[in-house]
């Protein structure tokens, strides 16, 4: 951290500005320890930038929460191209969309094409499937995964999982991934190191952070199950538009900040629905989390706009 | 003289069922603060149900045994449906599937 003009830094610094909730994680010796971003700011290398995950863009909202949502898109877009070192991959973790319509898809594609953050992966959100099919998706983001949606692939010694938990809902449930998915897990895992690190990113959380809102997927405990034998586990989420963070053995949960618009702390209000804040306020609550390799370790750091 | 008041009765209660069926041919189900709202509905074959939604948030009507889907319906937009045959009608939300409904359809 001796470059101060190291965005890593900044929007730690940032974060501590605004009072964000913002926590950095580092893993050492196989398990990941939080750290404050007082000591993130001081004591963190920059390490190398690994990837970055962009969630919740909801493209197609235009309510009060935030009525130019491809404006803030276009701001995280512009907040990526001005790091000095950029990921070589962008994750993008659902709701890419606000109603799942072709328009839609098709303005966040021409915006994140814009995007100088590498490779571009996705999974879907509920958002984005509406029609139950999700042809609109499919249409334009199904092709790494043979119109399944879930995948993997390897990256610098990192081995990259995309799951898809938000099109097998049960009436009053969580979301789910379905057995066959299941399955495909079990096998794309089989044949792997423990040392091997893995980042496993899927729309909604994969631990229920809170159930009356549908927050959680219902058979995530299965795929944790083959995943706990890994020295470093690293689970990507978004869907709740806000940053929620645990550690569970070698196993990190995150979700991250939405580009368009902030939801209530669990609980708090009707429903999970777009929760409007004061203009000032809005930018501090949108934002990015960047993935870095800190000495063979991975670290996450999360970014707002404002 | 009792019987005789209990056959009249039949038929024009029968009259009447019939009369308020057809005046009611067209139901509305209001989805508001992440709810259906009536939860359950009841009417006679031949009603078109309509769905608005009220909250600032999508929603979606997804029958689950795949006899009715609608759109994303975004706020204020409607979704209709023709319930023709009798039947118990399960559905769900499917971006908040904590939302459920039931439409049962009676013989008119």
């Amino acid at each position: 951290m001796s470059d101060p003009s190291n965005p890593s830094r900044r929007g730690a610094l940032q974060c501590m500005a605004f009072g964000g909730a913002g926590t950095l994680f580092t893993l050492s010796g196989g398990l990941l320890t939080p750290m404050t971003l007082v000591q993130a700011a001081t004591e963190i290398p920059s390490g190398i930038p690994l990837f970055l995950q962009i969630s919740d863009s909801h493209i197609g909202f235009n309510k009060q929460a935030n009525p130019d949502v491809a404006g803030t898109l276009k701001e995280t877009i512009a907040l990526v191209n001005a790091m000095k070192t950029r990921p070589a991959l962008t994750l993008h973790t659902g709701d890419i969309t606000h109603l799942s319509r072709a328009a839609e898809f098709d303005t966040a594609l021409g915006l994140m094409q814009e995007l100088r953050g590498g490779e571009l992966h996705t999974v879907p959100g509920e958002h984005d499937v509406t029609d139950g099919m999700g042809t609109e998706y499919f249409a334009r983001f199904g092709k790494p995964s043979d119109n399944r949606g879930y995948y993997s692939f390897d990256h610098q010694g990192v081995h990259f999982i995309g799951l898809v938990n938000v099109m097998n809902f049960k009436p009053n449930g969580l979301g789910g991934f379905g057995d066959e998915q299941l399955a495909w897990l079990r096998t794309d895992l089989a044949g792997r190191s423990s040392s091997t690190p893995i980042v496993v990113f899927a729309h909604m959380p994969m631990w229920t952070i809170y159930e009356s809102w549908g927050w959680g997927t219902g058979d995530a405990e299965q795929a944790l199950s083959y995943l706990r034998r890994f020295g470093s586990v690293t689970i990507l989420n978004g869907h709740i538009h806000q940053i929620v963070q645990k550690v569970e053995g070698n196993i990190t949960f995150h979700t991250a900040r939405s580009t368009a618009y902030p939801q209530p702390l669990a609980g708090q209000g009707d429903g999970p629905g777009p929760l409007t804040v004061p203009a000032g306020k809005l930018r501090r609550m949108l934002g990015i989390t960047d993935i870095r390799l800190v000495r063979h370790h991975l670290a996450l750091n999360d970014n707002t706009l404002a | 003289m009792y019987r005789f008041k209990h056959l009249l009765a039949y038929p024009i209660a029968m009259l009447l069922l019939i009369a308020s069926a057809s005046a009611s041919d067209a139901h509305t189900i209001v989805i508001k603060k992440f709810m259906f709202n009536p939860m359950d509905v009841t009417v006679p074959a031949g009603t078109d149900v309509t769905w608005e939604n009220q909250d600032g948030e999508p929603h979606t009507v997804v029958s689950l045994t795949n006899d009715f889907r609608s759109q994303a319906l975004d706020e204020k937009d409607k979704f209709s449906h023709r319930f023709d045959k009798p039947g118990t009608y399960k559905y769900i939300c499917s971006i908040h599937p904590k939302m459920v409904g039931t439409i049962t359809v009676v013989a008119k």
